[in-house]
């Protein structure tokens, strides 16, 4: 399939929208050039893959470690490896990608930092996308209930959850300072995945952002 | 457990069996020269050329098909087969009447599901039922060739099939498929004619032998060698055979097709029917007796001098050397889409080559999945029954059979 028209892409995105594609995906597919080279790392069913390719025209790779989701992947046409962001990134060339997608996984990793260093590396921008432990709710819960958050998008205890490395959106800004990547846009989502449009200082958006949604880029004194 | 192991121990079925095994040799020495299958024939004029620079002609290649090639020539799939495998992929075996090698995975409504598309399976060169080998009769001399028949390579063995795919009139294939011996013809495919493979799944493969896996074939060769039956390669003409060697050649080569947990299950350390140990040299394990049939009944199905052919063949491929040391440039600028598997209990053909390939494949910005099975079948789970490669590989085939616009 081709890629559409910029106008077209707008129309395709409302009707998309309407079918149930999810809000973040549309936001991360509009974020992308089209025809560019993706890299989605954590790639899940292969959902958001099969979305850049067919409406971005992507050449859209994925990494994914669980195997149930590789094979959902390779039945979309998809070519994904199994591995892991924190062993299996090492595998990839400098510069091979445009874009590296890094999509509500990083706080499964086990170094994040070392994850978002290969990212830059390997991919000319990257996005990363998260949910913030900065949001208002998650605030809520630990203030008034003492416990940790379990939410319907966070639905673990804590002894038993994948997701280790939680963060808030300031807490990724530092990280994104500390290894040395320009943050070309931030976004901040809301419950219902939709962009917060209004312009608002930082600190508010660590409060009313649910998602927080990063695009990067290396640092110009970086080799 | 005992009965089920019982009736394959040699031993316990001496003579009936013996006389059987003669049958058996009997049939596979047919098998040579005019096998069960179909056979395309290439005359004087039509040699292929050979890595050690040999050009042989007059060669024959046979080979099986399952299902029907549709009439825009699209739905071609060739399986390569391994080390000892042949062309009956989902067929009874004509010598050993077992079912085909590849049934679980290849057949109509299996994974690679033969109502939808055309499968390909052609014996290797050097082979022994049917394309031309070292126990083929040499029209020069009206012998078998024996050990002047000229060093086969994977290279080589790709070349023959592209030419029968020619002869067949079929330009490109959806999918070339193969595990083991089979995976590296499957990797040679993709880098030697890029154009015809749309998609390609090398199983449990590599892209070189690894210096343990050259150490285990020469453990092998050098048994066959040993043997005084193998009469310095010439036992057809003198009607000797080196039964032994080959036996111990396959026993050995068969441990490393297994895993340490799959023997341990199979077979620990139980007696073979027998309540204590017998304090001499018998098979008392289940394991001794189990590997000792699996060893004398490969020696009469299979010709000793193609094992040697075929195991240098595997000994040879390393896919860097034929580009310059790099295997990215093998595959620089490919269109073929791959799909790569591994066994985690493979320790022949391990998941650390299968990821080599992947980063080679990836830097050559080819096309790449990579799926790593969970098994504790060892090296053979590629030729067992495993649901989740068989789901894998008909979620990759069907993708690129319908990105393909096959029927």
């Amino acid at each position: 399939m081709n890629a559409l028209p910029p106008d077209d892409f707008d129309t395709r995105k409302a009707s998309l929208a309407a079918a149930g594609v999810r809000p973040d995906h549309l936001l991360l597919a509009e974020m992308v050039t089209p025809g560019s080279r993706v890299l989605d790392v954590g790639c899940g069913d292969g959902s958001l893959l099969a979305l850049l390719r067919d409406l971005r025209d992507c050449d859209a790779r994925g990494v994914e470690l669980d195997r149930e989701n590789v094979n959902q992947c390779l039945a979309k046409g998809l070519a994904v490896v199994q591995g892991d962001a924190d062993t299996d990134l090492f595998d990839y060339p400098d510069d091979g990608f445009d874009y590296v997608i890094l999509s509500q996984t990083i706080q499964a990793t086990l170094r994040p930092r070392e994850v978002l260093e290969q990212m830059l590396r390997i991919g000319k921008c990257c996005i990363v996308s998260f949910h913030n432990f900065g949001y208002w709710r998650v605030r809520l819960e630990l203030l008034l209930r003492g416990r940790m958050p379990v939410t319907q998008q966070l639905p673990y205890s804590w002894y038993d959850t994948p997701n280790i490395h939680h963060c808030t959106m300031r807490d990724f800004v530092s990280l994104c300072d500390e290894v040395g990547a320009v943050m070309e846009r931030a976004v901040a989502l809301d419950a219902a995945d939709r962009p917060v449009k209004i312009p608002l200082p930082w600190w508010m958006w660590n409060m009313i952002g649910r998602q927080g949604v990063f695009l990067l880029r290396r640092g110009g004194d970086r080799a | 457990m005992t009965d089920t192991i019982r009736h394959q121990s040699p031993e316990d079925t001496a003579e009936g069996q013996n006389g059987d095994f003669e049958t058996l040799a009997a049939l596979a020495r047919v098998q040579v020269d005019s096998p069960s299958s179909h056979v395309m024939h290439f005359g004087e004029d039509e040699p292929i050329e050979m890595d050690c620079g040999a050009s042989l002609a007059p060669w024959q290649i046979a080979y099986q098909t399952y299902g029907e090639l549709a009439p825009d020539r699209k739905n071609a799939i060739l399986i390569c087969h391994a080390l000892t495998g042949d062309q009956h992929a989902c067929n009874v075996h004509p010598v050993t009447e077992k079912p085909g090698w590849w049934r679980l995975f290849v057949g109509p409504g299996k994974a690679i599901d033969t109502d939808r598309y055309f499968v390909i399976c052609a014996n290797v060169l050097g082979g022994c039922m049917g394309t031309t080998g070292p126990a083929s009769t040499n029209p020069a001399t009206g012998k078998p060739y024996g050990v002047d028949f000229p060093l086969v390579t994977i290279r080589d063995m790709v070349r023959s099939q592209a030419m029968l795919l020619d002869k067949l009139g079929i330009d490109d294939l959806l999918c070339v498929i193969g595990g083991s011996m089979g995976g590296m013809q499957v990797l040679e495919w993709a880098a030697l004619y890029p154009e015809r493979v749309y998609s390609a799944m090398p199983i449990a493969a590599a892209t070189r032998h690894s210096a343990q896996n050259i150490a285990f074939h020469e453990v092998g060769r050098q048994a066959v060698m040993a043997d005084p039956g193998w009469a310095s390669g010439r036992y057809l003409e003198r009607g000797t055979r080196p039964r032994k060697g080959l036996a111990v050649a396959r026993m050995a080569a068969h441990v490393t097709y297994l895993s340490e947990g799959a023997l341990h299950q199979k077979f620990g350390r139980k007696l073979q029917s027998r309540a204590a140990p017998t304090f001499s040299f018998d098979a008392d394990f289940q394991i001794e007796s189990y590997l000792r049939y699996q060893g004398s009944t490969f020696v009469e199905r299979f010709d000793a001098n193609s094992y040697l052919y075929v195991t240098r063949a595997m000994d040879y491929f390393d896919l860097a050397a034929e580009f310059d040391g790099k295997i990215a440039r093998a595959f620089r600028g490919t269109q073929t889409r791959f799909c790569v598997m591994s066994f985690t209990s493979d320790w022949l053909f391990p998941t650390k080559d299968s990821r080599a390939l992947v980063r080679a494949l990836n830097a050559a910005a080819a096309s790449v999945s990579f799926v790593e099975i969970e098994s504790d079948k060892g090296h053979d789970a590629f030729l067992l029954e495993e649901p989740d490669m068989f789901a894998a590989a008909q979620g990759f085939i069907d993708a690129a059979a319908r990105d393909r616009g096959v029927a």
